[in-house]
């Protein structure tokens, strides 16, 4: 039965706070999962305490009907995980590293070479495999810890934010890279560019504060929010003030109405009527994001919120 | 599906941790080589001037042992180096492999690291150590012995570590403990009285004894050296037992 499945997993480190609270889940082990939250949220904390390097807190996992605190040796027979800080070895070349990866994985040495140079070929850093990692680029030096798991055939794969610090292109090439592996592969990633989510994963997680808020398809996350409208504009006056719907502030310094449709006609025409610039979209998960995990900001601390 | 029933190949798991600690770190920082080969000398000379000589195969001893118990220290920050730096052991958790083969593998890497020494030490040995041949395989029995306790110790103490700054704090306090106190380059009768029951505090002084007795140095009661002996064993065991059982391999 491929399914991943948390029954109220809590994750407290020492005496601290709850990193985790109360996480429970249910999704196919199969396709792409992308976890998205902010810094804190609980993210890599889950990634880690499924990919058995962290106990749980209390609560409990099944991966494909193995207990992840239980048969912790199991299930590591069929994943293999990219830590969010993972760095390649500086004394090691990309090749070395890849090779010895797979030799503590099992494989015998000729396999391992042959396993390396494949994935190398598959994540387009061939012409670095025998250059020393601390030479290699940032984005290199990454791929070439996710071509290791990738080499390891291991069916399920936990990538913690393996684009990040990737330039654009590369990105791109590695959602490639993930979506052509989506059929053999469960893929749990986290990540922080919210189009990354959208694009690749069949099914999304939001985390925030240690608890999913919410969990589903584009097309299920989009339900969960009423306002199906967004107008962004710089302008921040009276006439964009929805009489229902949220006003947030986003990261770009737009203003943001999330709002109804009949909502969203009224207030596009009044800023025709004053020559305010704007635009106006159906949901993306940015916009489900900034409603789920941000408060709106009202009248009162509106002025906070700008002063920062 | 794919590779779930097949057979791990255990020796590569050892090789792994050879390549990547030891060799592939030789071969590319050949400094490291010289240091390591350094390592061991710098008491052993002290030790064979200040005595006039007299002292030479009793230090020679000494820094046999010491360069086993530093393998251990050298382990110990060499993974905390490989995990917290790197998150290295993060990935090789959430790999068919266990902590006893990260161990085997680790602990192999840093006899090949400390061979160089070794190699020298065994050869001044031949020189200036004259006892029978069961003198001999007794010290490799001690050094094999000693090698477990504290590779077990370097690897129980590097899974608790979450930075270097710790690794640096463990290592410091681990080799006052093990090699300042324990009297491995001199005779026991040269630590003041009171200060003698301290030393018995530390493995390497009942190492030291065996040692010291087999090359015919200095003369212990046999029931003393059967105590060694068993203290010696009985403490690598508990701690070869802790670094395989207690040691988190998945993180509180
Ligand atoms: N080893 C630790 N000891 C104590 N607290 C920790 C530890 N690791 C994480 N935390 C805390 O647990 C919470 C969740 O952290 P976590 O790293 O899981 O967040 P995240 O969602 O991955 O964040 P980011 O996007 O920044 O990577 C944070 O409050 C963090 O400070
Ligand atoms: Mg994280």
């Amino acid at each position: 039965m491929e399914r991943l499945e948390c029954s109220r997993i809590a994750k407290r480190y020492g005496r601290g706070a709850y990193a985790l609270r109360d996480i429970s889940l249910s999704i196919p082990a199969s396709g792409i999962f992308a976890l998205i939250g902010r810094n804190g949220a609980g993210k890599t904390t889950l990634v880690r305490i499924l990919a058995t390097q962290l106990s749980a807190t209390s609560g409990s996992a099944h991966i494909d009907g193995i207990d992840v605190l239980r048969q912790a040796q199991k299930l590591r027979e069929r994943i293999a995980s990219v830590p969010q800080e993972a760095r390649a070895v500086g004394w090691l070349t990309a090749r070395q590293s890849m090779v010895s990866y797979l030799l503590w994985r099992g494989f015998g040495y000729s396999e391992a070479v042959e396993k390396a140079s494949r994935a190398a070929k598959q994540l387009g850093i061939v012409g670095s495999m025998d250059l020393p990692n601390r030479m290699l680029s940032g984005g290199n030096k990454r791929k070439v810890l996710v071509a290791s798991a990738v080499a390891s055939g291991a069916r399920i794969l936990f990538l913690d934010e393996p684009t990040t610090g990737l330039d654009p292109i590369s990105r791109k090439e590695l959602w490639d890279i993930l979506m052509s592996l989506k059929g053999k592969h469960f893929i749990f990633l986290t990540t922080h560019y919210l189009e990354e989510a959208e694009y690749l994963a069949d099914k999304i997680g939001i985390l925030d504060g240690g608890r999913l808020k919410a969990i589903g398809t584009m097309a299920e996350l989009r339900k969960m929010v009423k306002r199906h409208y967004i107008i962004r504009t710089l302008s921040d006056g009276a006439v964009a003030r929805p009489v229902s719907g949220t006003l947030t502030r986003g990261a770009d310094g737009h203003y943001q109405i999330s709002t109804t449709e009949s909502e969203a006609y009224r207030i596009s025409k009044k800023l025709i009527k004053r020559g305010i610039k704007f635009s106006m979209n159906p949901l993306t998960l940015d916009d489900i994001f900034y409603y789920i995990v941000k408060k709106p900001i009202d009248a009162d601390d509106y002025g906070k919120e700008e002063s920062r | 599906m794919l590779m779930i029933m097949e057979k791990r190949n255990r020796g590569s798991q050892i090789l792994a941790s050879i390549l990547v600690n030891a060799i592939y770190a030789m071969v590319n920082y050949p400094i490291v080589l010289i240091s390591t080969l350094l390592a061991p000398f710098s008491l052993l000379i002290v030790i064979t001037f200040v005595s006039h000589g007299a002292l030479l195969p009793i230090a020679i001893g000494g820094a046999l042992i010491m360069t086993i118990i530093g393998a251990g220290t050298s382990l110990q920050q060499d993974l905390s180096h490989l995990k917290n730096d790197f998150k290295l052991q993060d990935m090789i958790v959430s790999s068919p492999t266990t902590a006893r083969m990260y161990l085997a593998g680790m602990a192999a890497s840093e006899i090949i690291y400390s061979l160089p020494a070794l190699l020298v030490l065994a050869a001044l040995a031949g020189l200036y150590i004259s006892a029978p041949a069961i003198a001999f395989l007794e010290i490799v029995a001690v050094l094999a012995v000693m090698f477990v306790f504290s590779v077990s110790l370097g690897f129980l103490l590097s899974t608790f570590t979450s930075d270097v700054v710790q690794s640096w704090a463990f290592a410091g306090i681990v080799s006052t403990v093990l090699s300042a106190l324990p009297p491995v380059y001199y005779p026991i009768s040269y630590i003041p009285q009171p200060l003698q029951y301290l030393a018995y505090l530390s493995p390497a002084t009942y190492a030291a004894e065996i040692l010291q007795n087999a090359i015919g140095a200095v003369t212990f009661s046999s029931y003393s050296i059967a105590v060694d002996w068993l203290v010696i064993v009985a403490i690598a065991a508990v701690m070869a037992f802790l670094a395989i059982r207690k040691s988190k391999w998945r993180e509180d």
